[in-house]
């Protein structure tokens, strides 16, 4: 029998919709830095355990996800999760891969209507 | 333009408010998120893959300055600098908090806009020829009526669950810009053979899974009996439409099941009802009232020709370029409809930065144009330039980079955000489209190839509309890799025609050589004043599929 496809678990965050992944009983929003799961029974445990984030209210729609081992470490497998980890492709400048999350506000004056 | 009255502003107001409610009543737990979509939804509010996305409604494409310099404020104040216009005429913020929206909300209450039936099983925003009011054989602006359906269908109670959503657009021109024919209801102004205006009314066009071109329904609706009539189909279909299997939900999928002939009897007994009754007779003097909102502004009584003009054209290799393809003529001498493209070689169709935003109000100041336009084609329109301010306009378009000259040519690509961004997408669209534009960027050739449009979708929902594109591209995902598939023959135009499957898919690094192979045939085959479309509607499939596929056996079998 092949050997499982290793996992993690993502979710966002219902507050400014940021992509999370689970981490030791919580949430990070660096994908470097989620726990990954050889073991199908715990992929499956730790999502039990993200549901009482989703009944909290705290993220929306957490499921598990394929990745990969690969040279640089691990990556996603489907195209989805590669841009969900680093931001748009084609902006660079913008998303996870340019260190931008979500943010207050910013303080620009409002505009004489 | 349109403003609002007192009650489109308490209505907006009132459901900026009630959104704040849901939103704490969100946040605080008392609403699940089953229970919280719908609400959020119905203000225009997804979730996509990187944050939430705001999309606003722009009625038939239709700009102020002031409105602009908004979109811009809420750009920079709780987005990422920049916003994205949609082929439905729209612009969509990607990157906004939940938190935030309700604050955005009355932003835009403070501007006369919403983002209220952007999104859901309700009539969705109307669009209309992006050159309305300004085009040289317009039988009269099909913006007053399309006001005039957007009013009815705001908070219409009995269509806000309708099977799915939909969608209607009016043009009031031989030349069909605003692809009337793949709307849910299609709407061209007519003149009769008494010279009496009417409607002509199309429906069951439509995109996704099941391409459909419209089927013409209403020979000629008077203007009084209109809305009896569109009540009349949206109550057919309100009641006959399937709710059992949302692929077959659509209008298109009921009129093209019954034939125009039957559904045609349908609306016609539901309309003797509605007319009996006595109701939704449109009075000639509110349609007056709208009317006048949009009349054109005082033209003045220009030459034709421009001698600032000419002397640019000769000194601007750059302005004459742009004037041959993004000029069109206008109605009044000595005036002109600029196309502003948002289809800059190598960058993201549709986008337009806060500044780029700001910039275009300025101009719109400084020249005293009262309104922009989107076009669903994902770029914007000055509908009434004075000839002789159009070098002016140029340079300082140019200056906020966006003076590209490709309006109608094969870099003027329509294209969806596709899966850099969208929740229901199975494939990249824009990185695949900026490659092609890279492919094509040497203007001689754009000019030489003439007008190819290119319209490509990330998933077989086609928000890109790659059913109605000269060249259609499609993504998919096979097996978890993004491939890509060619469609040819597809016309949005009066012309409309749904595009033909060429074959097995590309991969990402293949379909912009299969393309390129595409144009070549073309090229090889046209005759002399043929559109890549014309070519293709006279040979066949055939040749460019053997074309295409020659080099590319290993991808395709």
């Amino acid at each position: 029998m092949a050997a499982p496809v290793p996992q993690m678990l993502t979710a966002n965050r219902l507050i400014d919709g940021e992509v999370l992944y689970w981490r030791d009983g919580n949430w990070v929003s660096d994908f470097a830095r989620g726990d990954v799961y050889d073991d199908p029974k715990a992929a499956d445990a730790a999502l039990e355990a993200a549901k009482a984030f989703m009944r909290d209210n705290i993220v929306v729609a957490a499921y598990l996800f394929d990745v990969r081992r690969a040279a640089g470490g691990i990556e996603p497998v489907k195209e989805r999760e590669i841009i969900r980890a680093a931001g748009p492709s084609n902006r660079t400048d913008t998303g996870k891969q340019a260190g931008m999350g979500p943010q207050e506000p910013r303080d620009v004056p409002p505009i004489q209507l | 333009m349109y403003r609002y009255d007192e009650f489109d502003a308490k209505m907006v107001r009132e459901r900026a408010e009630q959104f704040r409610y849901q939103v704490e009543r969100r946040i605080k737990g008392e609403l699940t998120e089953d229970e919280f979509k719908p609400l959020r939804l119905k203000n225009g509010l997804y979730l996509q893959l990187h944050s939430y996305m705001l999309r606003i409604a722009v009625p038939y494409g239709t700009l102020a300055a002031r409105q602009m310099r908004q979109l811009a404020f809420i750009a920079r104040k709780y987005d990422r600098g920049y916003g994205h216009f949609t082929t439905r005429t729209n612009m969509q913020f990607h990157w906004p908090r939940l938190k935030d929206v309700p604050d955005i909300l009355h932003h835009l209450a403070d501007v006369e806009m919403h983002c209220i039936q952007t999104s859901g099983n309700c009539v969705r925003n109307v669009t209309a020829d992006h050159f309305a009011g300004a085009a040289a054989d317009e039988l009269e602006d099909p913006r007053p009526i399309s006001e005039i359906f957007r009013q009815w269908s705001s908070f219409h109670p009995e269509f806000n669950y309708l099977p799915r959503k939909f969608k209607i657009a009016v043009s009031a021109t031989k030349e069909d810009r605003a692809a009337v024919k793949w709307h849910d209801i299609g709407i061209e102004i007519i003149k009769n053979d008494a010279g009496e205006t009417g409607y002509r009314v199309f429906v069951g066009g439509g995109m996704g899974r099941t391409p459909y071109v419209a089927l013409e329904i209403g020979h000629f609706v008077s203007k009084t009996d209109i809305l009896a009539y569109i009540e009349a189909i949206l109550r057919v279909y309100n009641e006959y439409g399937r709710r059992d299997n949302i692929h077959k939900a659509r209008v298109k999928i009921l009129v093209h099941q019954l034939g125009a002939d039957e559904f045609r009897r349908q609306v016609e007994v539901e309309f003797a009802e509605i007319k009996k009754k006595g109701t939704l007779q449109l009075p000639p003097e509110e349609l007056k009232r709208i009317e006048a909102y949009f009349a054109p502004p005082a033209f003045e009584d220009l030459p034709d020709t421009s001698p600032e003009f000419d002397a640019a054209v000769k000194a601007d290799k750059d302005f004459a370029n742009w004037a041959k393809t993004n000029l069109t003529p206008h109605r009044a001498r000595g005036y002109a409809i600029a196309t502003i493209s948002l289809k800059n070689i190598g960058m993201t169709t549709g986008d337009i930065s806060a500044d780029q935003m700001d910039g275009v109000a300025q101009i719109m100041d400084d020249f005293g144009f009262a309104e922009v336009r989107v076009s669903h084609e994902q770029n914007l329109v000055f509908p009434h330039v004075r000839r002789r301010d159009l070098p002016a306009v140029f340079a300082r378009l140019k200056a906020l980079d966006l003076g590209t000259a490709n309006a109608g040519l094969i870099t003027d690509i329509i294209c969806c955000p596709g899966l850099d961004y969208c929740d229901l997408a199975n494939a990249r669209s824009i990185p695949i489209s900026m490659a092609i534009q890279k492919r094509f960027a040497d203007l001689e050739r754009q000019h030489d190839l003439g007008e190819i449009k290119i319209k490509m979708s990330g998933c077989i929902n086609a928000c890109g509309h790659h059913h109605a594109g000269h060249i259609g591209i499609l993504g998919v995902d096979k097996k978890g890799v993004e491939f890509y598939q060619i469609q040819l023959g597809g016309s949005g135009a009066e012309d409309a025609s749904v595009g033909e499957i060429m074959g097995p898919g590309f991969g990402k690094d293949e379909i912009v050589d299969a393309i390129e192979r595409v144009v070549e045939t073309y090229v090889k085959l046209r005759e002399p004043g043929e559109r890549l479309l014309d070519t293709y509607r006279r040979v066949g499939m055939t040749p460019f599929k053997n074309m295409v596929y020659r080099e590319q056996m290993h991808a395709a079998y």
